[in-house]
């Protein structure tokens, strides 16, 4: 029952939140363009679809996954768990004291990025695009890897407290040489997918990790060392969607090779 | 009816395979790494398919409304053929959806806080509520910006890149002058900034554009708007930090 009540204060929620776009859209539709919409109904259901789906959506994460993924979060970067076979706790930290943190960043990193619905909007509109050369889930996984290699880099960061913006230059120093080298048509898309990777899902899991990182470790604080996981997690799928389509063309260039050769 | 029966359970296979990694992390973390059991089982059960049915619907809402819409907008300001409307709209929606982001609202509350206690602003509910308001504000605005650049891009058929790795060149050349302690968080901006709703409707408004107008690529023009909206609040946020 309670949770009946949850629902319906969520989906409510979810119209608050909607209702901006909703007003933007509607009225250039009246005022501006003065055009009816085609296909009103099918717009007005399938709206209603997107309102309620993503309340669930958000109310089944709420309910299950964020309290035990935050727990975990934790509990793993909790010294009592790290040393708790040790007797003493050591006085300084050594990176390698947190390894299930960097597997936990990453094994979480990736899986919340495949259950990311925005980026599965994203994927499946590049699909459609390219006629079928880009495939839905080569591409959300391309770019779960990117995120789960950026929160593992992060979680690092974090134990060993090197300044933020290092790895970022270093990183926009590899997006730009990529570039240079990548095939023209996925040059867009990789941009825009780091912008997509972190949102309804990957948002609260990310945060409670980087907040219970910095607060557990000595010298580190909560409010400054905790953000910029965030940073990371939409940096490196742009390097790994990249780092896809190449992959794609050099197997492609490579069969037309070995055709060739066939032939010959 | 039997098939649209059929069609339903497939679709509902393919959202559970959505979120199968995360359940198979938590419970190889919950029971392997930590050796706990699961507080709660039914409750996350419960949750569990709350997720699989509202990923569907979302899904099904997708592709009847939100691509529909923002491709049918595309191709009526195309039509209507005026610059000045399509900016407008352009920053609208930018500006507006921003704005009342729920994850944006949090980050700028925390933003005051570490503000506060850093000692930049002064620490009461006021100052800390303003300078949140504040933050947001910035934030909207340079999406609004990024989402009219993005389209006059789309229009003149601008190669991404030049514009991508210049607004780099801003973030590094911001970040040697921005406060230590504002560098996290604008950072971090970029990331919260698009929605799940806004997502979908704004690509579909590029894909829609490039494909509308002759000699663009829908691939190659039409992607991109999302890249604009995530890098332009760094800049912004760390320019808000060196004002203040």
């Amino acid at each position: 029952m309670e949770l009946l009540q949850y629902l319906g204060e969520t989906v409510i929620m979810t119209i608050l939140d909607v209702l901006p776009i909703i007003s933007i859209i509607f009225g250039f539709q009246i005022f501006i363009l003065r055009e009816s919409i085609p296909h009103i109904k099918n717009v007005i259901i399938g709206f209603a679809y997107v309102l309620v789906g993503l309340a669930f959506f958000l109310v089944g994460l709420e309910e299950a996954l964020f309290p035990i993924g935050e727990v975990m979060a934790q509990q793993l970067t909790d010294t009592a768990f790290m040393y708790g076979h040790l007797e003493r706790v050591a006085e300084t930290v050594h990176w390698s004291d947190y390894k299930w943190v960097y597997i936990f960043a990453a094994a979480i990193g990736f899986s919340t990025t495949i259950a990311e619905p925005a980026l599965i909007a994203v994927a499946i509109k590049a699909n459609q695009v390219s006629g079928g050369a880009i495939s839905v889930w080569g591409l959300r996984i391309a770019v779960a890897i990117g995120v789960a290699i950026g929160i593992a880099l992060g979680s690092y960061r974090i134990v060993t407290g090197t300044p933020l913006h290092y790895y970022i230059i270093v990183g926009y120093i590899i997006v730009i040489f990529q570039t240079m080298v990548t095939p023209r048509l996925i040059i867009a898309l990789a941009y825009d997918s780091g912008g997509v990777t972190t949102s309804t899902v990957t948002v609260p899991l990310v945060t409670a990790l980087g907040l219970g990182l910095a607060s557990t470790i000595p010298g580190r604080s909560a409010l400054i060392d905790g953000f910029g996981l965030i940073a990371f997690a939409s940096l490196f799928p742009i390097i790994t969607v990249m780092a896809y389509a190449q992959i794609g063309q050099w197997v492609t260039e490579r069969k037309k090779k070995e055709d060739e050769d066939d032939d010959s | 009816m039997l098939r649209q029966f059929n069609q339903f359970i497939l679709s509902f296979r393919d959202s559970v395979k959505d979120i199968l990694p995360i359940v198979i992390v938590i419970a190889f973390f919950q029971l392997v790494v930590l050796q706990k059991p699961f507080p709660n089982l039914e409750q996350i059960l419960i949750g569990s398919l709350l997720v699989v049915i509202g990923l569907n619907f979302f899904i099904r809402g997708l592709n009847m409304a939100l691509f529909p819409l923002g491709e049918s907008m595309a191709n009526a300001f195309a039509r209507k053929g005026s610059l000045f409307w399509l900016i407008a709209f352009a920053f609208c929606l930018g500006f507006g959806t921003t704005v009342a982001e729920p994850a944006l609202i949090a980050v700028a509350d925390e933003a005051a806080e570490v503000a506060a206690k850093g000692g930049v602003i002064i620490d009461s509910v006021v100052s800390r509520s303003s300078y949140a308001f504040q933050l947001r504000i910035t934030v909207a605005l340079s999406v609004g910006i990024a989402i009219v650049v993005g389209v006059i891009r789309i229009l003149k058929g601008w190669p991404i890149q030049y514009l991508i790795i210049g607004g780099y060149i801003g973030v590094v050349v911001m970040t040697m002058f921005a406060p230590e302690e504002i560098i996290g968080i604008a950072y971090d901006s970029g990331g919260v900034t698009t929605s799940t709703v806004t997502v979908p409707l704004v690509t579909a408004l590029g894909v829609g554009l490039a494909s509308s107008i002759k000699n663009r690529n829908p691939m190659v023009d039409g992607f991109g708007l999302i890249a604009f909206a995530s890098l332009t609040p760094m800049i912004f946020v760390m320019g808000f930090g060196i004002i203040r």
